[in-house]
């Protein structure tokens, strides 16, 4: 297989099997998620379960008490970097919006591509830093298992060999663009079967303590 | 008679799995900011303690019993099974180190419940014969005797003695149509009878009607710590049935955090009912006789004091301002605590952890973090609305040679009480 | 013209003197992107290099490569390197027709058996011999027989180097590239469709200097002309970088010059020379004349999806496969949810109410305790 078979195949018949396993998998997740149910709560309510459980799926994002924000600094800080990176660098940059053109059939503008550059070297190095804490921090290295070094890899993968590819590093341009292309099928393959899947069921979790917690009258 | 078995708690777990705990599972990516948040991590550098690890043969039946993936995994045994060793290790987890306080719940970026799943943990842990001895006997105690301290009605019949000699008031027992129904916690009969001469006075200033009943009047439920659905159940249906009895408007939840929990919130569930009744906890009653002018005080607290939110009331309750309206009656030199109100450190003795002697070690060692609140403040005493809270404070106090003393809000309230005769005093 | 005479000789014989000599050896180093110092050394080659033998075969193609070389206008580098070898067959050049001509080839081969350069352009068919034959004798024989006695191969065009057009999804004929076929001879690819002309006698021009075929990249081409990359090149580049792209081939982007990445310019993955030789004599190149490169020099260019589709777009219909994997999913999972609400249901019948005298499990030294 040469380059240009590679980066045919993983354009193609690669592209269509991480398709099918990726949207297979996320429809199955959600369905085993939803239809386990949850009973109604009969106690009174404070407030909307279902305005609060909104709010939630918003608020989150948002920076906790400052108290939080500084005992979790690095962990808050990298996850910023990493996420907010992530959305740039996956969202704005115009080939990969392209890419979302030629699926969804809508673009929006893109960004210049030296600022998803920059983004992209920042996301690298709060992944490398995210390695790093997990591999020293006690409760981290105490929690972490095979799985969350893999989907680390899935994460980086993807970046690295984009910005290899966009700067010609390292590889023939062709052979780069076609594993990058590739490492992102892995990580569409494995998404929805690993904890990589929160990139979606965060929405359900947030919704469910959210409104949990506004019955209660409580802000989460 | 039957008997508890990993198989029985291996059913409850199942049953107790439902779409948030499916969707809390599926989001949590190990980020550790759980542990942060756990005052019995913090203060032991334990990373055992890690709230989402103390839920991890939840996390494994989940993807073993309710996953395609990992029902074929188990199908092919490649997935490891639920062991009683394992479960046996999980104890001190489950019930020593987690007060079900919240706090983890609070911070979660993808927004788990961790708390809430804690809680389902126990469902498990119970029925699978694996919870500590301490919180049997409470719970064998509670459902044979109806307190958990063992506390009987001839008890509780001394103390409204010495209630109604203290106050001059008469303590309505068994009063069938009265507004409230006022139930009690163990510890207060026992340790802090003031909270009963509090509310005769307070409720006789603001000419309210309220009872007490001798079948019910045990406001604690050792079933939800313990975390069996159905022993809360045969606990809460007591007071359920005598709030029925005697057709009262409002049943008010003591100074205690879980009780109010117990009832408010998870008592509806429990019985399988919507109440036809209201359920307070008594600040809110507190506050809104504030609000309509039916509590009032006089003269100030001197003191430099400051308020410890008890976490069931806040982050699990969301009792918050209440309080604080309260405090502003009486209380100018009222201080917050650093991460006051629904962020709140807990006192480290709720959910349990005070009725198990197993982890009266870690309990003492938690209360480092009340400790160093508490030291920031440089304050004359300190407020609750709790009386777990309280007893735990007052040990972690004394443990600590801090000399602060404890009071519950509801007392303090009614030692300002403006003595002027209700205005509807004939007529209620 | 004899096989025996020499480059300087030939050249001599049509009045190139000693100085236009050296300065052709000087453009040939520069095609060939050697140092100037390299000149005296390819002048010392050249001179003493006898006209090797070329025989060029054509299969399955359009003669456009051919039209491409001859094209170029004289006199030129390439026009002198042609005079330089003895092209001993070429059927659609040489003035002989039928027998003659395959004649002439079989003598060819004979007198300069293991000398000879063979030039192919056009794929082979392999479905069926009779696609494509010539004086009765399919491509594949007349390239299996005439690359034998071949020093090296060069397959000229991207019909030949990768099978290109005939190759194309469905690819009837069963089109294959010169190097699918033989394995035990050099060969030199010369992609593009067509190729640049000085490319085509810059590795000549490498053949005749130094005896040997130059240095291939991983798709067996001249990494001196294929090492770059067109986007690379690209006079537009920075339209790239700035994130400003034509959408239309009207809009104001395509006046202004944009990039023409979102039209589908294959520049990115592309190898070749076009972005620095340039097409017609040096004048321009697709780009300039506001269309995105099609990717000719490389494998598979028909079928990277559609010319005006951009590079990062899939390459086939997405969104079809994501509506069958949204429905089998949903099966599967309508069908987990099945099990798992029969599990829950089972689970809550079976419930056995849990009692104080349920909290023990069955263990001796407990149930005594608890006895006493």
């Amino acid at each position: 297989m040469n380059s240009a078979d590679f980066l045919l195949w993983v354009r193609g018949t690669g592209l269509q099997i991480a398709t099918v396993i990726f949207v297979f998998g996320v429809v199955l997740r959600l369905f085993e998620i939803l239809t386990l149910g949850h009973k109604k709560n009969l106690a009174v309510t404070r407030g909307s379960g279902f305005k609060e459980g909104f709010r939630n799926i918003l608020t989150r994002s948002l920076p906790r008490d400052k108290n939080t924000l500084r005992r979790s600094m690095f962990t808050i800080v990298t996850g910023y970097v990493l996420h907010i990176g992530l959305f740039v660098v996956i969202f704005l940059l115009a080939p990969h919006i392209s890419l979302f053109e030629g699926i969804f059939g809508f673009g929006w503008p893109s960004i210049s591509t030296p600022i998803v550059d920059l983004f992209a070297v920042l996301t690298m190095i709060a992944l490398l830093a995210i390695l790093y804490h997990r591999l020293t921090n006690p409760v981290l290295k105490f929690l972490s298992t095979k799985q969350d070094y893999f989907v680390w890899a899935l994460t980086f993968v993807p970046l690295i060999t984009g910005y290899l590819s966009y700067h010609h590093l390292f590889l023939n341009y062709n052979w780069m663009l076609g594993i990058h292309i590739l490492s992102v099928e892995l990580l569409m393959i494995f998404l929805p079967f690993t904890k990589l899947s929160h990139a979606f069921t965060l929405f359900i979790a947030r919704w469910y303590s959210g409104s949990m917690m506004g019955e209660k009258g409580v802000k989460s | 008679m039957s008997e508890a078995s990993l198989e029985r708690g291996i059913a409850a777990l199942k049953e107790q799995i439902d779409a948030p705990v499916a969707a809390f599972f599926s989001s949590c990516t190990h980020c550790g900011m759980c542990a942060d948040a756990c005052l019995f991590h913090t203060e032991t550098g334990c990373p055992t303690y890690t709230p989402i690890y103390k839920v991890e043969p939840m996390r494994r039946l989940w993807e073993q019993e309710y996953t395609l993936l990992g029902r074929a995994k188990k199908a092919l045994g490649l997935s490891k099974p639920i062991t009683e060793e394992e479960l046996e290790k999980w104890q001190s987890k489950v019930y020593n180190t987690c007060t079900l306080c919240g706090r983890c719940s609070m911070v979660c970026p993808v927004g788990n419940d961790i708390t809430g799943m804690i809680r389902k943990m126990r469902e498990g842990m119970s029925a699978g014969g694996f919870a500590p001895e301490g919180l049997i006997g409470a719970s064998e105690r509670a459902v044979e005797i109806g307190s958990p301290m063992g506390v009987r009605l001839p008890a509780l019949k001394a103390q409204i003695k010495h209630a109604e000699k203290d106050t001059g008031l008469a303590i309505p027992m068994d009063v069938e149509g009265a507004e409230y129904l006022v139930l009690l916690s163990s510890m207060e009969i026992m340790n802090y009878p003031e909270y009963l001469h509090a509310i005769t006075r307070i409720f006789h200033q603001a000419g309210k009607t309220w009872t007490l009943c001798s079948e019910a009047f045990e406001a604690t439920n050792s079933g939800i710590q313990i975390g069996s659905s159905d022993i809360a159940a045969e606990l809460v249906g007591r007071v359920v049935a005598a709030a029925e009895k005697l057709k009262v408007k409002t049943v008010i939840s003591p100074e205690c955090g879980h009780a109010y929990t117990a009832i408010r919130w998870e008592g509806p569930n429990l019985v399988h009912k919507e109440f036809g009744f209201k359920v307070q906890h008594i600040l809110e009653v507190l506050d809104e006789l504030r609000a309509e002018g039916l509590l009032k005080t006089e003269g100030i607290e001197e003191a430099k004091l400051t308020f410890h939110d008890p976490c069931q009331l806040v982050r699990r309750g969301g009792v918050v301002e209440q309080p604080r309206n309260l405090l502003d009656m009486i209380a100018p030199n009222f201080v917050e605590m650093e991460d006051s109100g629904v962020m709140n450190w807990c006192c480290g003795a709720g959910g349990g952890v005070s009725a198990n002697e197993d982890a009266d070690k870690v309990r003492n060692k938690a209360f480092n973090r009340k400790k160093k609140q508490l030291e920031s403040l440089d304050i004359d005493v300190v407020v609750t609305a709790c009386a777990n809270c309280r007893i735990q404070l007052e040990d972690g106090l004394e443990i600590n040679e801090m000399d602060i003393p404890i009071l519950g809000l509801t007392e303090m309230l009614a030692e300002h009480l403006k003595e002027d005769k209700p205005v509807e005093e004939e007529t209620s | 013209m004899s096989h025996d005479e020499t480059l300087k000789e030939s050249l001599t014989r049509n009045g190139v003197s000693r100085r236009g000599f050296l300065k052709f050896c000087a453009t040939a180093a520069s095609i060939m992107a050697l140092p100037p110092s390299m000149v005296p050394a390819i002048a010392a080659a050249l001179e003493s290099a006898r006209r090797p033998s070329v025989i060029w075969l054509s299969f399955q193609e359009c003669t456009g490569c051919a039209e491409s070389l001859t094209r170029s206008h004289s006199p030129t580098v390439e026009g002198l390197i042609f005079d330089a070898i003895s092209l001993d067959y070429q059927h659609t050049l040489q003035a002989a027709a039928g027998d003659a001509a395959e004649e002439a080839r079989e003598e060819a081969m004979k007198e300069n058996w293991g000398k000879y350069i063979l030039v192919v352009d056009g794929s082979i068919p392999l479905g069926n011999p009779g696609y494509s034959t010539i004086a009765g004798i399919s491509n594949l024989d007349m390239l299996k027989e005439t690359a034998k006695g071949a020093a090296a191969i060069v397959a000229v065009g991207t019909c030949a180097t990768f099978g290109g057009i005939p190759k194309a999804n469905p690819n009837p004929t069963g089109a294959v590239s010169v190097s699918d076929i033989i394995k035990d001879k050099p060969i030199v690819n010369v992609s593009g469709c067509p190729p640049i002309p000085v490319v085509i006698t810059g590795v000549l021009a490498h053949f005749l200097t130094f005896g040997t075929i130059p240095e291939l990249d991983e798709l067996g081409r001249p990494k001196v002309f294929y090492g770059n990359n067109i986007h690379d090149r690209c006079y537009r580049r920075p339209f790239y970088e700035r994130g400003e792209f034509a959408e239309t081939f009207d809009d104001e982007g395509a006046k202004k010059g944009w990039c023409l990445f979102k039209l589908g310019c294959k520049g990115p993955i592309t190898y070749n020379a076009c972005a620095t030789a340039k097409w017609n004599e040096g004048t321009s190149f697709p780009i300039e004349s506001g269309h995105g490169c099609l990717g000719c020099s490389e494998p598979n260019f028909w079928d990277m999806g559609g010319f005006y589709k951009a590079l990062s777009q899939p390459a086939v219909d997405v969104s079809q496969t994501a509506a069958y994997a949204l429905g089998a999913g949903a099966v599967a999972g309508l069908g987990i949810a099945a099990l798992n609400r029969k599990k829950k249901a089972d689970v809550a019948t079976d419930h056995q109410t849990v009692t104080i005298h349920d909290l023990r499990r069955n263990d001796p030294s407990k149930t005594e305790a608890e006895d006493s």
